[in-house]
């Protein structure tokens, strides 16, 4: 077994490229704030943001202008309101001089999920009957109608979405990027096996028999993966089921920093560009701040798999 | 014990909302207030009810009110975590959820939504968050409860776009297109506001059905954008009992980061 193991900067470097369409997944859990800040430090220009939920880090990601285009299914600050930094891009009254409108491709949930598992499945749609009677398909035309083979109906169709890099955080995997996950899996896995390339961020690199003790848990094997790293707090303020709780508080306060646009260039300053990285990041909050974010233990049953010989 | 203070406006909506759950066993859940109404209901009106939420939980056990709709708190003790694949596939649309709630930011009288743009989607005024589910919680779950405040900008004749089918144009067609087009539910049945709780006719259109406690009929017409139908007796909501008020006060919002 070959270590995919390398560091932020490096996994960046090599399979995150200008121009490239980028899906940094995981639904309100495990998202990789770690790796979008690395991609705004490493200055990548004309990005297409794929992402059920844009959250924070596209915000930041746009206002830092390193997208072109955004592709998403509900657009807003989760629990408390809008995402002002992308507001500004897409409201024409609100756009500043010399900026232009982010182009939007835009579904619902089911969609946007069903387009990664056609994507992985590697099919040229995917059926489902979300969009009867709404303005959705008026308004993007890759929404389409297909009638049934078999006879009788006409069913709605997306088409498969196939990222050049999909990023993932998770609780833990090996060295090969085995990646085992609990809590929500949003769309993770169908986002992963649609990618060209899969960069894991984990909170803990394990031994390949901890993985193996527990297969069922395991949502992406290293054979798809091509990078690892070991980022503990990756995904704050976003959270990760059992390590740390959602920094709700800092959700509320984006709201207030990202209506100005100075305030926001001047987070981006203290707290990505003025940061070498991600142990940088969490230095800089220091380590009573995860304290309080930690919550008591509640550990799962284990199951038997029975040891056959 | 002190004085309960009287019911405030969004607690007559929280109430309404939870009587409204009597005897539903699955129901898709939003944040905010509904999720504060879903969590009342199964402590007084509809104890064995299934708390599903779009981020993959079903059966949820929520030990505190969720800010955002991936609260780590809905997986802890839930019956089931599972991908968003499974819970729209498997869960909605294969016909699993009794009741979804929904809001928006406009609601016509046939109870038709918008939460995408205000304006036009080219050259929106407002951007909006956008459908997120609710597109496919308004044609897959078999009945759909809305909570919204009432005002002209949020009751509209005409909405700026349609995210969320209710009843189309009417009833009639409403019918005829759910039946065509295998849609898994009958839509709107109920309009929850800070005023009243509103049904629909055999039309399809939108119907005074209750009026909250300290609401007066010229309130409800002047917070809405049509001419609503009023039928000649308009009964008045109960009034929230004491033990929902305490319930939603000392457990499900007891900051009142909600309802107060």
């Amino acid at each position: 077994m070959s270590s995919k193991l390398v560091s932020m900067r490096e996994a960046i470097a090599a399979h995150v490229h200008d121009g490239d369409t980028v899906a940094i997944e995981g639904f309100t859990h495990c998202i990789s704030f770690a790796a979008g800040h690395e991609i705004i430090r490493q200055k990548r220009r004309n990005l297409t943001l794929a992402r059920m939920t844009p959250d924070l880090i596209y915000d930041q990601m746009v206002a830092a202008g390193c997208a072109k285009k955004l592709i998403f299914s509900w657009l807003g600050n989760p629990g408390v309101g809008s995402l002002h930094a992308i507001r500004r891009r897409t409201e024409p009254a609100a756009l500043a001089a010399g900026e232009s409108l982010l182009e939007i491709e835009e579904y619902s949930h089911h969609g946007m999920v069903g387009r990664y598992v056609a994507g992985a499945h590697r099919l040229p749609f995917y059926p489902l009957r979300s969009y009867s009677e709404s303005d959705l398909p008026k308004v993007n035309p890759l929404i389409r109608k297909v009638a049934s083979p078999y006879g009788g109906e006409e069913i709605w169709a997306v088409p498969p979405l196939n990222p050049d890099v999909t990023i993932i955080h998770a609780q833990r995997a090996d060295a090969e990027g085995n990646v085992q996950m609990w809590g929500l899996l949003g769309c993770q896995k169908e986002a992963a096996f649609a990618a060209r390339r899969v960069i894991v961020v984990v909170e803990e690199i394990v031994p390949t028999s901890v993985i193996r003790s527990d297969p069922n848990r395991t949502i992406i094997p290293g054979l798809i993966v091509d990078a690892v790293v070991c980022e503990p707090y990756g995904a704050h303020p976003s959270y990760v089921q059992g390590d740390y709780d959602r920094d709700n508080a800092f959700y509320r306060e984006w709201d207030v920093i990202s209506r100005d646009a100075a305030a926001t260039e001047a987070w981006l300053q203290e707290w990505v560009y003025g940061v070498e990285d991600r142990a940088a990041y969490v230095a800089k909050f220091g380590a009573d701040y995860f304290t309080q974010l930690t919550p008591p233990p509640a550990p799962s049953g284990s199951v038997d798999y029975g040891d056959y010989r | 014990m002190s004085e309960q203070r009287p019911a405030s406006k969004s607690e007559l909506m929280v109430v309404a909302s939870a009587r409204a759950l009597t005897g539903k066993r699955v129901c898709f859940v939003g944040v905010g207030l509904p999720n504060i109404a879903v969590n009342l209901a199964k402590r007084t009106v509809a104890p064995e009810m299934e708390l599903v939420y779009e981020a993959g939980v079903f059966g949820a056990n929520p030990a505190r009110l969720p800010l955002s709709i991936g609260d780590p708190t809905i997986v802890t003790g839930s019956t089931a975590t599972v991908s968003m694949h499974d819970l729209f596939g498997l869960y909605l649309q294969g016909g699993r959820i009794d009741v979804g709630f929904l809001g928006g930011a406009q609601i016509d009288r046939f109870g038709n939504l918008n939460t995408t743009v205000i304006g036009a989607y080219d050259a929106p005024k407002t951007r909006l968050p956008g459908s997120g589910g609710a597109c496919e919680i308004a044609i897959n779950a078999k009945e759909i409860l809305v909570i919204m405040r009432q005002s002209t900008r949020s009751f509209v004749q005409t909405l700026d776009f349609r995210t969320s089918p209710g009843n189309l144009g009417g009833a009639d067609e409403a019918a005829k297109i759910r039946t065509a087009q295998g849609w898994g539910g009958r839509g709107p049945t109920g309009v929850i506001t800070d005023l009243g709780v509103y049904g629909f006719d055999d039309d399809g259109e939108m119907v005074l059905r209750s009026l909250h406690p300290g609401a007066t009929l010229e309130e409800v017409r002047a917070s809405i954008g049509w001419e609503i139908r009023i039928p000649h007796d308009v009964p008045a909501t109960p009034a929230p009992t004491v033990e929902e008020l305490r319930l939603i006060r000392e457990e499900l919002d007891p900051t009142g980061a909600y309802v107060s």
